[in-house]
């Protein structure tokens, strides 16, 4: 088109450019008067304006959320990419305990402790206490400060009061736990060469002295050996809970589980024989369990003893009779898997741990399940050099005391005694994080990092090294207590450079890298542990047996016949020293189901003799006097309790652990016997039980104890019917359809789901499952689930996404439902892990009025919070009852800011997962097969433009079984694990895939709500008989 | 169409002339409200008051002030939705069923239940907004609506959202029909009156004129109501039912339910009807019109359904045994023998025993008898829904979830909060509004019988 030049004029005016034109042209009618008065003073119309954009503007800010404020970084870290994780290998270590991890951070927050693959040692698994660390990081009753006279003061006033009052102090001892951290040692031992006067004491609340004890008197080296559970094909355990509490629980449990994995290309599986007067895990998991008095538990080590020793040829002892079942079958099993036995007992006693050595020995043990020559460190706890140190105090022999880590007025038996010795001592002081029981009571507290903000080094066996590096800054004015020993000692050094010295001097020179020291260094912080190997050979003993067998036959007695305590230890709570740990608290004990509390644990026949009842955890109260000392306990009625036993729990009672475990249970420590120069755990004289009547309600998460026969939830069988027969226990139901009786998946009204795309499923061995709830925290960290405390776990509205369904068996006949209801006096017991189950044909989804809760293209059921209204229907319909609804609001609210503190506090809430909704109050909430991994799995596949491969996703649950008993996976990927181990029949896309493993069912098959999680028949190695 | 029987007993006794008729029921509307009525409504709205406390906790707190937990989803909020929803049957089968069968004894009785039907239906609807998790969500997120969330609905296979449709189209139903019937009446009341009150009744009555054609109009427009009603009272409590027919917990899973939820509603509601006009009657001296012969019927209505009701829970543990599901068999054994025996014992004794009481004349007759027996069987109709509600879901199918309920004062208050507010609204209507049908009763005052054409 051609263009126009032609020029319109509005009017002569504009042609002319009057003056007067030309200043109004602008406005939109020139021809009007000004808006603006002369003046400059507001019109009308600007009044008018201002007041609806004012008004337009104040309703719209009112619609908007409230502003939260969020600093971006003015010079953005290297390796911080806001929403992208970091990963740093690490090590968590309290006292003795070990675990390799790795430390998953985000915007330099750690919010996840999983396990570190590369670790020979744990493999990647962890336990409830590991992962449930990382919240006590963000414990805002840790101290921020130094103290010194309990008040708040600072490093430089404190250097200078510990430096001189420890020079002229005299005898100075530092109280510790078990160390086994070699540079830690170091820096103690500066610290003694700068001073002169210094002895490390070390105990251990849990205390092991006695096999180390008896080590020294067997194998003249007072160490704990290794143990492979792995290599035993017969394991016989006198009291240890090797898969709850006892040494190195972590990897115990994952050794024992590779015993226990059946398929058809292997179908063995270790016997496991338990002899214990407490239900305890490993007694949980046992094919043969034996309840025996603590009081008999050493004559039936002797009578073992003797039955071995007359397979071997070998001299008996003499030894008073005593009648154990099973015990007889035992000796012939482990003689029968000779060289590929292992015995082991729980008792601290080191005349019993001598026998035990003994028997090892006989079975050809020693170097192959036992290892004394390859050590582990994890206890070195002497409990008659701490017996001493306590009795010194109180004559005010020591001048001063450093209490590392440790906290011994709580947690050691003649705790009281310290509390009253150390104001006979000139100097005190602590490097422990909170003012608890001990550092409460001391001049100087020199507060120490948390472990997820410290360097460290550590030797957790002989040749294992691993190193812990910081994951964030500290947060609050602490110092590493190493630090503070050198700083102490007048040197100077940080103790990051005094690490890395002590490397290049001791590890570095015994490896050879060919590389740099720092090429070594930054390899082994990368990897988190390194492994030296060394050959040794097996030792020999040195000792002999009967000396100890005679103090045995003469300490334990065959028919003692007054009560006995046998205190415990829980897997969640452990020895306390967490106690503060929410999470913990309410992480539902996997014996008793039981939470927020300890309890007496009573045989159900003392408490019909004494006609207390339990139901739905309303109990009554019990008076235990122990030796003078006594204390009022709820009663809970354990089925498998020895007759004639009491078991008590420690790590409750604590009184200045912080708001959530103050005044939660009573301190079972005090009770502890140290007259025989070791802590006694199992008090065998002196204990008097009376019901004293006082009602009183523990809060358990499952009330109902038996699975009522039922084989569409429990399908079990023995191993030689399996041997025969695979599908041994599976129970098919039929129903009647056309004149055939068809599977239950023939019949539906639904077309059926096509997943074109991926199908996740989950697998659950229930032979590997061992109960012990890692899994519940580790999701507990991941999806942040609330904590909703004790009166809510009463009132039944805990929020756990995975749980784990503890069952005992009954004696009475399946016709009688109500005698069903009661367990068995020594129960078989069952653990089923019960989480969503991702129905294909989900009951809940065709319920819920307003489509909050729909199927994926990927075979998940999934929750939509935004959308939920609260109705619940869909939890009333779901026959699993795994979903979970916000009755409260949970977070920011002070009514739960006591137990969740997660979501309460400002420091507690940097732990949150940022992938993960804080739930608000009215909604429903459930397992969602962890779809933030999946999503960021799929998401970084996509990014390498590359397929998802099996292992690039796994759910937090299944990362953290230290039994691998859960198997997450595709199953429409052929190559996939779960693909495998389902035995999955064809490539199909369908959702109903034909699982050939044998072992493989649904729960409750028969409503064919089509599940997505399959759980594997539970195998026990009994005789057909006895099952 | 008039039949005049020489036989029957006439509907109306005491010989009453059109303008009685007009003076007993309307002189209640129009005197002062006097020292009882003043009474009995302070009373009421106390209670709903009072029960506000629980209903404002709720809100505030949540759904955790109730006794509910992760097992039992549903318990007192569902049990009185049922409740109240079935005693809202008695008044649409009353007016509806009966007007197109033809029940002329059905006119005395047919405003107050009709009114009781609706006030049932709005205590009704409080609880399934109440026990939303989110109800300031819930209450227009469940409604179809047009929304910009892209294609976001409501899911249409839930049957929480067909209670949705059947409770709203029930409620506007029985709302029409009764306000409908209201109209020649409110004419005569401002007929009658002056002033204010001319005003307010000349507005509600609608101008009515009382010509023929506006007869003839009523005529029509009450029979196409009682045509569209009559599948409602079916199709509610059906609807109700499939809440727990259509999912797979053990006691909930049962073709059974939907007759067996309307009998069961159908005889609630006639009890709830009894209680109400046996107090009505005496305190408005209308014994006239509601005569023992009323109550007879009513009281037959009784037996049948509960006999109906009483068959089916026999059916059910027929059915349980006999197909052969464990879970289903539990589920039964437990209503019986398990922790909540004394529930189940007290709806069979109440809704299966107590109503056979009824086959004995002496007692149909008998008011004193009569209005306990319709309190016994609420009483047990309560129950009822408590047993299949709560005893199902509380041992449903892993033992490891099996769980109790214990009710909280929350659960208890809101009870009371929709008693309170049934009341007040009852006794709000009864000084008000004409309990008893002027216009209907007018035409059958002659027709029904010889005895009174004296």
């Amino acid at each position: 088109m051609k263009e126009n030049k032609k020029t319109y004029w509005k009017g002569l005016e504009q042609l002319s450019n009057d003056p007067e034109f030309v200043k109004k042209a602008e406005g939109e009618f020139p021809e009007l008067p000004s808006v603006v008065n002369e003046d400059g003073s507001s019109t009308r119309r600007d009044f008018l304006k201002v007041m609806g954009f004012s008004l337009a503007a104040a309703s719209l800010a009112a619609c908007e959320a409230p502003v939260r404020k969020m600093i971006p970084y003015v010079n953005k870290p290297v390796d911080i990419n806001p929403s992208i994780p970091n990963y740093y290998a690490s090590t968590y270590s309290t006292g003795g305990d070990y675990a390799s991890i790795v430390v998953k951070t985000r915007e330099g927050r750690p919010i996840k402790i999983d396990g570190n693959d590369l670790s020979p040692i744990n493999k990647g698994k962890v336990n409830a206490i590991v992962e449930a660390s990382v919240l006590s990081l963000y414990d805002k009753e840790r101290l921020a400060v130094p103290y010194s006279g309990g008040q708040p003061s600072d490093w430089k006033t404190v250097d200078a009061q510990a430096k001189s009052a420890l020079a002229s102090a005299g005898a100075v001892k530092v109280v510790s736990n078990t160390i086994i951290s070699p540079s830690t040692l170091k820096a103690i031992q500066q610290l003694a060469d700068g001073n002169g006067n210094v002895e490390l004491i070390m105990y251990d609340p849990l205390s092991n002295y006695g096999i180390t004890k008896a080590a020294e008197t067997y194998y003249g080296s007072a160490v704990l050996p290794s143990y492979s559970f792995d290599k035993a094909k017969t394991i016989v355990s006198f009291g240890a809970d090797f898969l709850g509490s006892w040494i190195s629980p972590i990897e115990f449990a994952r050794q024992y589980a590779q015993t226990r994995k059946i398929s058809k290309e292997k179908p063995e599986m270790s016997r496991h024989y338990q002899f214990e007067s407490n239900l305890s895990l490993a007694g949980a998991n046992a094919d043969y369990r034996t309840p025996i008095r603590a009081s008999q538990s050493g004559l039936a080590v002797l009578a073992l003893y003797n039955a071995i020793a007359k397979k071997a040829g070998a001299a008996t002892v003499s030894a008073p009779a005593v009648e154990v079942a099973h015990l007889e079958k035992a000796a012939t099993d482990l003689w029968a898997s000779k060289n590929a036995s292992l015995v082991i007992s729980g008792s601290n006693d080191p005349n019993v741990q001598v026998v035990i050595n003994a028997i090892n020995e006989m079975l050809g043990s020693n170097g192959t399940t036992v290892d004394f020559a390859n050590p582990a460190y994890y206890r070195k706890g002497d409990d008659a050099k701490m017996n001493q140190f306590v009795t010194d105090l109180n004559a005010g022999k020591v001048g001063g005391v450093i209490f590392y880590n440790c906290n011994p007025v709580y947690d050691f038996a003649r705790g009281a005694e310290i509390a009253a010795g150390l104001a006979k001592t000139k100097v005190t002081i602590s490097t422990n994080g909170t003012l608890d029981e001990t550092s409460s009571l001391v001049q100087i507290v020199a507060p120490d990092h948390h472990f997820l903000e410290s360097w460290n080094d550590f030797e957790p066996k002989k040749g294992h090294f691993s190193l812990a590096q910081p994951t964030i800054t500290p947060l609050f004015d602490t110092r590493q207590a190493q630090e503070s020993f050198l700083v102490w000692a007048g040197d100077s050094t940080t103790y990051y450079d005094f690490l890395q010295n002590n490397w290049q001097g001791d590890v570095f020179a015994q490896v050879e890298t060919g590389g740099t020291f720092q090429q070594f260094w930054d390899q082994t912080l990368y990897n988190g542990v390194l492994a030296i190997s060394s050959t040794t050979s097996a030792l020999a003993p040195v000792g002999n047996v009967s000396a100890a067998a005679s103090a045995v036959s003469s300490d334990y007695s065959a028919d003692n016949t007054s009560a006995e305590l046998v205190v415990y230890t829980k897997i969640g709570i452990g020895n306390g020293t967490y106690a503060n740990n929410p999470w913990l608290q309410e992480m539902s004990d996997p014996i008793s189901k039981a939470t927020w509390d300890n309890y007496l644990t009573v045989s159900q026949k003392w408490a019909t003799d004494n006609g207390v009842t339990m139901y739905e955890g309303e109990t009554s109260k019990a008076s235990i006097s122990v030796n003078g000392k006594s204390l009022i306990i709820p009663i809970m009625i354990q089925p498998g309790q020895a007759e004639g036993t009491f078991g008590l729990a420690v790590g409750y009672g604590r009184t200045k652990a912080g708001r959530v475990a103050n005044g939660v249970g009573v301190n079972a420590y005090e009770l502890l016997d140290s007259s025989k120069g070791f802590v006694n755990f199992d008090i065998t004289s002196g204990v008097e039980v009376s019901a004293t009547g006082d009602s009183y309600r523990i809060a358990r998460t499952q009330t109902h104890q038996t699975f009522m026969g039922r084989e569409n939830v429990i399908q079990e069988s023995v191993l030689s019917e399996y041997q025969k027969d695979a599908s041994a226990g599976r129970y098919h139901p039929k129903i009647y359809k056309e004149g055939e009786f068809v599977k239950p998946s023939k019949i539906s009204l639904w077309s059926g789901h096509q997943y074109s795309q991926h199908h996740w499923g989950l697998a659950i061995d229930m032979n590997s499952c061992i109960g012990c709830s890692a899994c519940s925290i580790a999701c507990q960290v991941e999806n942040n689930v609330a904590v909703v405390g004790k009166q809510e776990v009463l009132n039944r509205r805990e929020m756990a996404w995975i749980r784990i369904d503890r069952y005992y068996s009954s004696d009475a006949p399946a016709d009688d439902l109500k005698a069903m209801e009661v367990a068995a006096s020594n129960p078989e017991v069952t653990f089923q892990p019960m989480m969503c189950q991702q129905c294909n044909n989900a009951p809940c989804e065709t319920v819920c009025p307003v489509a909050a809760t729909t199927h994926s293209s990927e075979g998940l059921n999934q929750m939509t919070y935004n959308r939920c209204i609260g109705t619940r229907y869909c939890a009333n319909n779901c026959p699993y009852k795994v979903r979970r609804f916000n009755w409260f609001k949970y977070h920011d609210n002070k009514d739960f800011a006591g137990v969740n503190v997660a979501q309460n506090d400002d420091l507690g809430k940097m732990v949150l997962n940022p992938d993960v909704t804080v739930r608000a109050r009215g909604v429903m909430e459930k397992c969602s097969m962890c779809v933030q991994r999946i999503q960021a799995g799929k998401l970084e596949a996509k990014r390498e433009k590359r397929k998802v491969q099996d292992g690039d996703i796994n759910v937090a649950c299944a990362v953290a079984c230290p039994t691998d008993a859960l198997v997450f996976g595709d199953m429409n990927d052929t190559s996939s694990n779960l693909y495998k181990l389902l035995k999955i029949k064809e490539d199909t896309t369908s959702a109903l895939k034909e699982v050939n493993e044998e072992r493989a069912y649904h729960v409750l098959e028969e409503i064919n709500v089509s599940p997505n999680v399959w759980y594997f028949t539970k195998i026990r190695n009994k005789d057909l008989n006895e099952a | 169409m008039q039949v005049t029987s020489s036989v029957r007993e006439p509907l109306v006794t005491g010989g009453k002339s059109y303008h009685d008729v007009t003076n007993d029921v309307a002189r209640h509307v129009e005197a002062k409200p006097n020292i009882r009525w003043f009474l009995a409504f302070l009373t009421s709205a106390g209670v709903l008051a009072l029960g506000s406390i629980a209903v404002i906790a709720t809100l505030w707190e949540g759904i955790g002030m109730w006794g509910l937990n992760k097992t039992v989803g549903w318990a007192w909020d569902i049990t009185n939705f049922v409740w109240w929803v079935g005693i809202g049957h008695a008044g649409t089968l009353i007016s509806a069923v009966l007007l197109l069968f033809r029940q002329k004894w059905r006119t005395s009785i047919n405003r107050a239940a009709e009114a009781m039907t609706i006030f049932a239906v709005i205590c009704a609807a409080m609880f399934p907004v109440l026990h939303m998790g989110r109800p300031w969500l819930g209450a227009y997120w469940a409604l179809p609506l047009p929304n910009v969330f892209g294609s976001l609905w409501v899911n249409f296979n839930s049957p929480l959202l067909w209670d949705v449709f059947a409770i709203s189209t029930y409620f506007s139903v029985s709302l029409v029909f009764w306000y409908i019937g209201l109209i020649p009446d409110f004419a005569t009341i401002r007929d009658r009156a002056t002033g204010l009150r001319k005003i307010i009744y000349g507005a509600l009555s609608f101008g009515w004129d009382g010509a023929a054609k506006s007869w003839s109009r009523y005529e029509s427009v009450s029979l196409i109501l009682a045509g569209l009603a009559t599948p409602l009272v079916l199709s509610v409590h059906t609807i109700v039912s499939f809440d727990f027919a259509t999912s797979v917990i053990p006691g909930w899973h049962t073709t059974i339910f939907p007759p067996y939820f309307v009998a069961g509603a159908i005889f609630s509601g006639f009890a709830m009807v009894l209680t109400l006009m046996i107090v009505t009657r005496k305190v408005y001296s209308l014994e006239d019109y509601i005569t023992i012969g009323h109550i007879e019927l009513m009281n037959i209505v009784i037996i049948i359904t509960g006999s109906i009701v009483g068959i089916a829970y026999i059916t059910e543990f027929f059915m349980a045994w006999y197909s052969g599901v464990e879970a289903e068999q539990y589920a039964f054994m437990n209503r019986m023998f398990g922790p909540y025996w004394w529930a189940y014992w007290s709806m069979m004794t109440c809704n299966v025993i107590s109503p056979q009481l009824f086959w004995i004349k002496k007692i149909r007759t008998s008011i004193v008898a009569t209005f306990i027996l319709s309190i016994v069987v609420n009483i047990g109709m309560w129950f009822e829904r408590f047993v299949i509600i709560v005893t199902s879901l509380h041992r449903d199918y892993l033992p490891s979830s099996w769980a109790m309920f214990y009710p909280t004062w929350a659960d208890v208050g809101i009870y009371l909060f929709t008693f309170g507010l049934f009341f007040t609204l009852f006794f709000l209507f009864a000084k008000f509004f004409p309990v008893i049908n002027m216009a209907e009763v007018k035409a059958v005052l002659k027709s029904s019988s010889d005895k009174v054409n004296k």
